[in-house]
């Protein structure tokens, strides 16, 4: 137990003196401690997330979508708003609206409506922006995610959902401020997205991109939105602001077009800093859009967004409301390519969540190795196809997965959906690990030579080549600790004068090096204690 | 030969006793004789002759029995509004913003004109944006009514007369080309009687449909909501002929029915006797000229003659309509406006010092008074805080004024008949005292609730007033009953014998 500190950090704090001049009262100290908590101030995160809708054409248009055409070749004359132009509803992008509003738990509106958002920018050709602002696709629901909490455990948290929203993307910009000109591309302008918007369930940014990693599997697995951070097929905006618990919310600002989790989680902690320490000296946070600087990890005010925007929001004329049926009254409908909500909910694929629930409950793994197979793409079935040729233990199976395969991976840059190993080699050495037939340290060396070695023989075989199986008969292993502390005399010393542990994995390392790391540990540690407690009995 | 009707012509070019070339030919001879009306604003003289050329062959092969099909209006021309889009033919809307702009594709109503083997002789005049009661707000000038009209021999002397009547608006132009004989029907667009207040001051048909029959794709909009592709003919006949060629489900236009619609032809024999129609109260207005009221007095007493029922009826919400439609016409005009930044077509300015001074710019440069006055507006009603206020009320109004409407019609009342306009076609001179905006108001107050309601309705000439000026009657039905409303009209067309404009004696000279 670290030591309470000695005095309270808060010299505001009225008996912060007396504390200083009896720095034994510990009560004191609680009672400051307790009063410092209420001091600080606390994070309150509400999300949009932004995710470019998987179909081949545009919300609007028929348009393709595909990301990386030429500029401006994927344009049609409603794309670049050319006058007398009408939008024209892709039925395809209402029914990824429906399957993610289901997976989210949301109430879907029988009846939506599109409404026109006004602002002047150059890759806004309408001059506004086709959205659903008064009566979305559904609102409601929330999501369940893990969540690494700061003492690094992994929880389950869950965060509510506001509603979701068809809406047009824009264009791009290209901004060449040298030769002061405007690029302007449409390919992206009118491509569907789904807004996402969150109640203001988060507390700092691990928070936030542990649930946006949720809800971006969730759409993967629906196949609604593929696109990544990197494609810009998936943007956030965060609604950060501070404020003491138990006093209403503080003024928040807006921090938009965060394109990675990492900017994310960066561009939150930032700001919550920054709002904090405005405020401890005294300032006011102000209500303005800003944008984060990934090179110097600061966000900066958006200079063309200063003001508040009205953005005179109107009903799409163009449009009629748009209808969404069930069983009970899909008959109703007259057109051909209508979403009938029911179906959408039998045809549901399992959800991350429905994964993870089955992996702890069929197989009893932990949180952690859950989320991580999770999070992995094709980490699941890899597993799956692991435990079919695999005699161990599923959860010695997903900790080599996760600890000793996806270290070697991760380290060469390596997913798992193109693993070079295949399932059965892998639960090959897996067992190998598992019986002790060799060691800790040749099994991952065995994990290297398959990831960069085409490599015919299996692991078992390349084990005996190589002469790296196990050593566990005392025969062999006795002579070894006997000649180790022969060459040792002051580990020895320091096993009898009490520093045990520390003297024998001292030991114990060494015998391992004389070994080249193919001595049993446990046996070799047994025999160590054996010979130094007879040596004592002397 | 331009005293024939679209009806008459199409028959005569079957039986081989009529040319499309020559038809064509007598068209643009007429279009130029009469081109200091200003009502076409663009010409598309020689390509619409080629097109005709080859439509003559078609003919000739169908009529020597070589062939055995044939296009409805082969070589027929027509005069289509300027805020239609026409690919490869400049579209300008009459404003400046678009002065230059040639669309790349052509609306649908056009596409079903042009593939029914109609030619396009030109595009015609308007006010900006279809903004205006007149055809007076147009970067081209006003357009000049033909009725009464002296006109010069020379093109210049005609600066020195004085005064002259108005064509009425937004579509003038049109109505204009089908009066004049240099078209046998044209397009308009009708969002508070655009299309049927210039057919009446000019002597012609003019039908508005049933919102949601007439794809509005390539039209460029007013007011969304309320816009209707017009229909300007010489007659009622011909006026259900080009709708039935052009009306239908359109997948572009998400606003347009579904349901197919069943291609009609009006009957000759027509009886009104079971009719119920009804007068509304309310369109006793003031400012209306004695000659508008004896005509309306008169058409009423007719249907009476012949045992139709006709009762006075009621729609109450009428006198808040012209309100209504200003607040929701703003509204849509700030939002539909703003896409005109000169950044993917149109006019640019040259202040290219930064995005907003350049919008700004281009915008100021770009738009007439009375579109900026109404954007202004329109932004304003458009505010968060003034959104409930406005916007939302004015949408209210609009459900009742639609509600009187269905209750009328669901009483038992058949058809309304109702002046077009509170008078004959002022002068310009009378006209233009005052601004765009009192005119519109006072212009629109017949048509405009029918819009509202999404109705159909038409305007057919009923007489000439003492002055020699042709006066229109308007019929209105209930919804999708488009043909009903056009069989009506046809009935009291063959009653008044109306004699259309007669310009022959100007292609002797």
């Amino acid at each position: 137990m670290a030591a309470p500190m000695k005095i309270c950090r808060f010299r505001s704090c009225a008996i912060y003196s007396r504390i200083k001049s009896k720095p034994k009262h510990s009560h004191l100290y609680k009672h400051c401690r307790h009063n410092s908590t209420q001091e600080n101030w606390k994070g309150v995160i509400g999300l949009e997330i932004h995710a470019q809708i998987n179909t081949k054409s545009k919300l609007f248009s028929a348009s393709s979508t595909a990301f990386g055409a030429p500029t401006n070749t994927q344009v049609s004359i409603f794309d670049a708003a050319l006058p007398g132009t009408l939008p024209v509803l892709n039925g395809e992008c209402v029914r990824a609206g429906v399957k993610t509003a289901i997976a989210l738990n949301s109430k879907i509106n029988k009846v939506s409506k599109f409404d026109r958002k006004h602002y002047f920018y150059a890759d806004l050709p309408q001059g506004y922006q086709i959205t659903q602002q008064r009566q979305p696709l559904a609102v409601g629901g929330e999501v369940e995610y893990i969540l690494i909490d700061q003492n690094n455990r992994y929880v389950t948290k869950t965060a509510r959902i506001t509603q979701l929203q068809l809406e047009q993307d824009s264009g791009r910009s290209l901004h060449d401020e040298e030769g002061r000109q405007s690029l302007i591309d449409l390919n992206r302008a009118g491509i569907g997205l789904m807004e996402i918007v969150t109640e203001p369930d988060f507390e700092n940014g691990i928070d936030c991109s542990s649930f946006v990693r949720e809800v971006q599997l969730m759409m993967r697995q629906l196949q609604v939105c593929l696109g990544s951070f990197r494609e810009g097929a998936l943007r956030v905006d965060a609604n950060i602001s501070v404020h003491k618990p138990s006093e209403p919310l503080g003024v928040r600002s807006e921090v938009k077009n965060l394109g990675s989790l990492k900017d994310l989680r960066n561009a939150v902690d930032f700001e919550i800093k920054r709002q904090k320490s405005v405020l401890k000296n005294g300032g006011t946070v102000i209500n303005e859009t800003r944008t984060f600087d990934s090179e110097s990890g600061k966000t900066i005010p958006m200079r063309d967004k200063e003001r508040l925007q009205d953005y005179r929001f109107m009903p799409e004329p163009n449009l009629p409301p748009l209808y969404l049926y069930d069983n009970s009254t899909a008959a109703q409908s007259r057109d051909q390519n209508t979403t009938n909500i029911d179906e959408e909910i039998q045809n549901m694929p399992p959800l991350p969540r429905d994964v993870r629930n089955k992996l702890i409950n069929d197989y009893n793994l932990s949180l952690r190795n859950v989320y991580v197979l999770v999070n992995e793409d094709k980490g699941v079935t890899f597993f799956n196809e692991v435990m079919k040729y695999s005699n161990s233990p599923p959860n010695f199976i997903a900790n080599f997965i996760v600890n000793d395969l996806l270290g070697v991976f991760n380290a060469n840059d390596i997913k798992i959906r193109n693993s070079p190993i295949s399932p059965d080699i892998l639960a090959e050495i897996v067992d190998i690990k598992e019986s002790g037939y060799s060691t800790v340290a040749y099994c991952s060396q065995l994990v290297e030579l398959y990831l960069k070695q085409d490599i015919t023989e299996r692991p078992k075989t390349v084990v005996d080549n190589n002469g790296w199986r196990q050593i566990v008969d005392t025969e062999t292993l006795k002579p070894v600790c006997v000649k180790i502390l022969k060459e040792n005399p002051k580990l020895v010393k320091k096993y009898f004068k009490g520093k045990e542990d520390k003297a024998l994995s001292s030991l114990l390392m060494k015998a391992l090096n004389e070994t080249q790391m193919k001595g049993h540990p446990v046996l070799m540690k047994k025999i160590f204690t054996e010979l130094l407690e007879e040596e004592k009995q002397k | 030969m331009l005293s024939l009707t679209l009806r008459e012509a199409i028959s005569k070019l079957k039986d081989g006793s009529l040319s499309a070339a020559e038809l064509c030919e007598k068209c643009v001879t007429r279009a130029k004789r009469v081109q200091e009306l200003n009502f076409i604003v663009t010409e598309n003289f020689s390509q619409s002759q080629k097109e005709a050329v080859h439509s003559a062959r078609l003919w000739s092969e169908y009529v020597s029995g070589r062939h055995n099909e044939w296009r409805k209006f082969g070589g027929i021309p027509f005069a289509i509004k300027d805020n239609f889009c026409t690919k490869d033919i400049r579209t300008t809307c009459a404003s400046h913003i678009l002065n230059n702009y040639v669309p790349p594709y052509t609306a649908t109503v056009v596409q079903k004109l042009q593939d029914a083997g109609g030619v396009i002789i030109g595009k015609t005049n308007m006010d900006e944006f279809a903004m205006g009661a007149g055809s007076t707000d147009s970067i081209f000038g006003p357009v000049r009514n033909p009725w009464n009209y002296k006109f010069a021999q020379s093109g210049r002397e005609h600066d020195k007369i004085n005064d002259w009547h108005i064509a009425g608006g937004s579509s003038g132009g049109s109505a204009v080309a089908v009066a004049t004989g240099a078209s046998f029907g044209a397009f308009g667009s009708d969002t508070g009687g655009s299309t049927r207040n210039p057919a009446a001051y000019c002597g012609v048909v003019g039908f508005k449909s049933t919102y949601g029959r007439l794809s509005r794709h390539g039209l460029i909009p007013l007011v969304n909501s309320l816009d209707v592709p017009g229909i300007f003919a010489k007659s009622v006949d011909d006026a259900s002929l080009l709708f039935n060629a052009v009306a239908g489900h359109d997948t572009r236009d998400s606003t347009t029915v579904t349901d197919s619609m069943d291609t009609f032809t009006l009957p000759d024999d027509i009886s009104v006797k079971h009719l119920h129609i009804g007068i509304p109260k309310e369109y006793h207005a003031p400012g209306m000229s004695p000659c508008v009221l004896e005509a309306w007095r008169r058409a009423a007493d007719l249907f009476d003659r012949v045992g139709a029922k006709v009762s006075e009826v009621s729609l109450p919400h009428t006198q808040f309509s012209i309100i209504c439609y200003s607040v929701l016409c703003c509204a849509e005009v700030a939002s539909n406006m703003s896409r005109y930044d000169g950044i993917e077509y149109g006019h640019r300015a040259k202040n290219e010092d930064s995005t907003e001074e350049l919008y700004a710019a281009t915008r100021h440069e770009g738009f007439n008074d009375v579109v900026r006055g109404r954007i202004l507006a329109g932004n304003f009603f458009l505010l968060k805080r003034n959104y409930d206020n406005f916007f939302l009320k004015a949408q209210k109004v609009r459900r009742l004024i639609a509600e009187d409407f269905r209750q009328v019609f669901g009483g038992g009342v058949d058809i309304l008949l109702t002046p077009t306009t509170l008078t004959e076609a002022p002068t310009y001179s009378w006209f233009t005292e005052v601004d765009n905006r009192t005119r519109a108001e006072e212009q629109d107050v017949f048509t405009q609730p029918i819009n509202l309601a999404g109705v159909p309705a038409i305007t057919v000439p009923a007489s000439l007033s003492q002055s020699g000026l042709p006066i229109g009657l308007q019929f209105i039905g209930p919804n999708f009953h488009d043909k009903e409303v056009l069989t009506v009209a046809k009935w009291f067309e063959q009653q008044t014998n109306f004699k259309r404009l007669d310009l022959s004696h100007l292609d002797k000279s």
